[in-house]
């Protein structure tokens, strides 16, 4: 016997489909070759003049050092936000998944910081970290900590990477708790009882086992820190000092919207695009593979 | 929308035969914080309890910039509200945007409404009417930059005379932290304006050619001049060991003043209400520091503050409400009223000449040191103001020069330079924006 869902109907499965391809078509398709038509313009900011200059907002944005600078910020910053997250997340994932007292109260706290939005997150560190406003940094400079991340460009992206890892910790914890639940209990009694200790067991069959959601939250932690992280940028430190905290999507914001400069922002973000379609690619290309399902 | 409120309003007027009027909401967006906001909102309330037909709605959105970008986007997005608070240095960015915005003088003259721009204070009106005199927005809190002094650490810290001159500053900032302010001996707010762009003017030096950019789009940066140099060299030596601490791109470390974290501190003379506020010790200000070696120093000093730009594409009806509340704005008593509270400058004559008759000045100097400021000289073609396109966007940048060099990466020349030289390409991208 034959078991499959038939539509006799040719118009059905369009119209069913219809919905999400719309979504598709007018919330990334539209602005995405809205952005790359922009991106060929000189606009000035209230968009009353515009004239078609070709590649030339690309080619400015090649002689600017600061973009550079911006490209290696972004690594830094994108890769220790996601590697911190992500461990952080793992361990706390680890530890709640435990039988534990109070456990659905330790995951309900864990959970919170994803309900705060970004800029609020920013604004809860600054109060924190600000050299002198902060209730956190008194502390720090009795340690004998000059700490000044309004000119201390490593201060600044201290204070960046944790802001902006806090912020996603909740999210990674969520996805890792789910995984570890669903793994088999039975298989990791009998790795028990066949004398692997809780190290051994957690490298050799928990983390192998989690890989297809570990995979998943890679992807998604960079799409993350690419692109969703400028409003903890903006209200931390303004992607200062000396500009070294502007990551790519914060020069993007900067350039487009705080200084008007449309046609330049738009090229940056059709870039942006492009390496962001590029590493995705690449994770699901040759990452993908290790991943067990 | 305004269709539905409008038949709504009929209808009811005909129902109960009583008159029920369809007020006209006037959007008047704002920067204002703190005391500010509350004069903000005082005003408007004022305004909407004088007459029944139209209603002023304020929205705080923001710094200053953000204010300005929010009124950009809004208009591109065919919303823009009706009074569009903007910060000085957006002035040129708004003055090009024909078509975008309502110039005041027309706005006042469609609506009949009485206006005389000669009964403003040209000091604040010049930086905001054409060549030809003729106004296009609308001063309304007009400020200079002034130093802070806190008079009783200053005192603690065997400082006898309040600093006048930059090596003055430098010797009582020492002083200072020697007597415990070991964090700040002294700082700034918004470390363009005062370290760039008041500090030009009052030293009677170009910021730019073509009188700042007053005379024409085509203007160049010249900032990286020797004094220049040498005034940003003494604040990294200083920033050393904190004698000099930096404060930040804008207003939001003020409160190391009122704190008494920082006892000489440069900011805004609209700092004063939150002064007036918070400030639990002895307190005045002065004019800014000028080096006594430059010739003609001090000048006088360009206003900033903000100005109120009507926005374009409205109906009558609304403009005629727009108008309505300007007029309001300019009454004398109001002014006065405001100047004395604010510490904004008064931006009418009458207002002004009101506040010295009653001897409010002898009472409270503080109100008055950016008046002697901007009118401490007759201005020259470095100190009557600046009009520089996407200035907001120059001034990160110059901003984040001087980040660099204060953080100790980049020489004051390296750092001067370069900001020189990026702030020449924005200017001569936004030349080609606006030259067609």
């Amino acid at each position: 016997m034959e078991k499959r869902a038939f539509f006799s109907s040719k118009i059905l499965p369009y119209a069913l489909l219809l919905p999400q391809l719309a979504i598709t078509v007018i919330f990334f398709y539209l602005p995405a070759s809205q952005a790359v038509w922009q991106s060929f313009l000189l606009e000035d900011a209230f968009g009353l003049s515009s004239e078609f200059v070709g590649f030339e907002n690309y080619r400015l944005l090649f002689q600017q050092p600061e973009y550079y600078r911006a490209m290696v910020t972004t690594l830094v910053f994108s890769s220790s936000v996601a590697i911190l997250s992500l461990s952080c997340a793992l361990l706390l994932a680890t530890q709640a998944d435990k039988q534990l007292r109070g456990g659905e109260g330790y995951k309900t706290l864990l959970i919170w910081p994803y309900a705060v939005a970004p800029a609020i997150a920013g604004v809860l560190w600054i109060f924190m970290f600000h050299p002198t406003l902060g209730t956190l940094s008194r502390p720090i400079k009795a340690m004998g900590i000059d700490w000044s991340p309004m000119l201390n460009a490593k201060h600044a992206m201290i204070l960046l990477v944790l802001s902006a890892t806090w912020k996603q910790i909740s999210y990674n914890f969520l996805f890792f708790l789910a995984g570890l639940q669903a793994i088999p209990k039975s298989v990791i009694e009998a790795a028990a009882i066949d004398g692997s200790g809780p190290v051994r067991r957690f490298w050799t069959i928990v983390f192998p086992l989690l890989s297809p959601t570990t995979f998943f939250l890679i992807v998604v932690n960079i799409v993350y820190v690419f692109f969703d992280t400028f409003g903890i940028i903006d209200a931390v430190t303004g992607g200062g000092p000396a500009g070294q905290t502007t990551t790519l999507v914060y020069k993007v914001y900067a350039d487009g919207r705080l200084g008007g400069d449309l046609g330049g922002s738009a090229a940056q973000s059709v870039i942006l695009m492009i390496i962001v379609i590029a590493l995705t690619a690449v994770q699901f290309r040759y990452v993908e593979r290790k991943v067990q399902y | 929308m305004k269709h539905k409120s409008f038949l709504a309003a009929l209808a009811i007027g005909l129902a109960t035969s009583t008159s029920a009027f369809a007020q006209t909401e006037i959007q008047w967006w704002h920067a204002m914080t703190g005391a500010n906001n509350d004069v903000v909102n005082r005003l408007a309330e004022e305004f909407n309890n004088s007459q029944k037909d139209y209603k002023v709605v304020v929205s705080y959105k923001g710094q200053y910039a953000d204010t300005m970008n929010a009124g950009i986007a809004a208009f591109r997005a065919g919303n823009a509200p009706h009074i569009l608070q903007v910060f000085e240095v957006g002035t040129a960015t708004m003055m090009a945007a024909k078509g975008a915005i309502k110039p005041v003088y027309q706005l006042m003259a469609e609506a009949g409404e009485k206006f005389d721009p000669k009964a403003y204070l040209p000091t604040i009106t010049g930086y905001y009417s054409t060549a030809k005199g003729e106004m296009l927005s609308f001063p309304f809190n007009s400020s200079s930059m002034v130093m802070w002094i806190n008079k009783d650490e200053l005192k603690k810290a065997g400082v006898n005379e309040i600093p006048k001159t930059w090596p003055d500053v430098f010797e009582a900032a020492k002083k200072l932290k020697a007597a415990g302010h070991n964090t700040c001996g002294f700082s700034s707010a918004w470390i363009t304006w005062a370290m760039i762009e008041q500090f030009s003017a009052w030293h009677n030096v170009p910021l730019a050619t073509k009188a700042n950019g007053l005379d024409g789009f085509d203007t160049e940066l010249k900032f990286n001049s020797p004094l220049h140099v040498k005034h940003l060299q003494n604040l990294i030596d200083l920033q050393k060991d904190k004698t000099f601490d930096y404060s930040g791109r804008d207003s939001r470390s003020e409160g190391r003043f009122t704190s008494g974290e920082c006892a000489i501190f440069l900011t805004s003379s609209g700092f004063y209400g939150n002064v007036k506020a918070n400030a639990k010790f002895d307190y005045t200000s002065v004019p800014m520091p000028y080096y006594p070696d430059v010739k003609d120093a001090p000048q006088n000093s360009i206003i900033g503050g903000a100005s109120l730009w009507v926005m374009g594409g409205k109906t009558p009806e609304e403009y005629k409400g727009v108008a309505k509340f300007l007029a309001f704005l300019s009454d004398t008593d109001r002014q006065a009223k405001l100047h004395q509270e604010s510490g904004y400058l008064p931006i009418t004559k009458a207002a002004y000449e009101k506040t010295k008759a009653s001897g409010f000045y002898e009472k409270n100097p503080v109100l008055q040191t950016p008046l002697i400021e901007l009118t401490n000289k007759e201005p020259t073609e470095n100190s009557r103001g600046l009009r520089l396109g996407n200035m907001v966007q120059m001034r990160d940048i110059w901003a984040e020069e001087i980040e660099a060099a204060l953080a100790g990466q980049k020489s004051a020349k390296d750092a001067l330079d370069a900001a020189v030289t990026r702030g020449n390409q924005i200017l001569r991208q936004f030349e080609r924006t606006v030259s067609r």
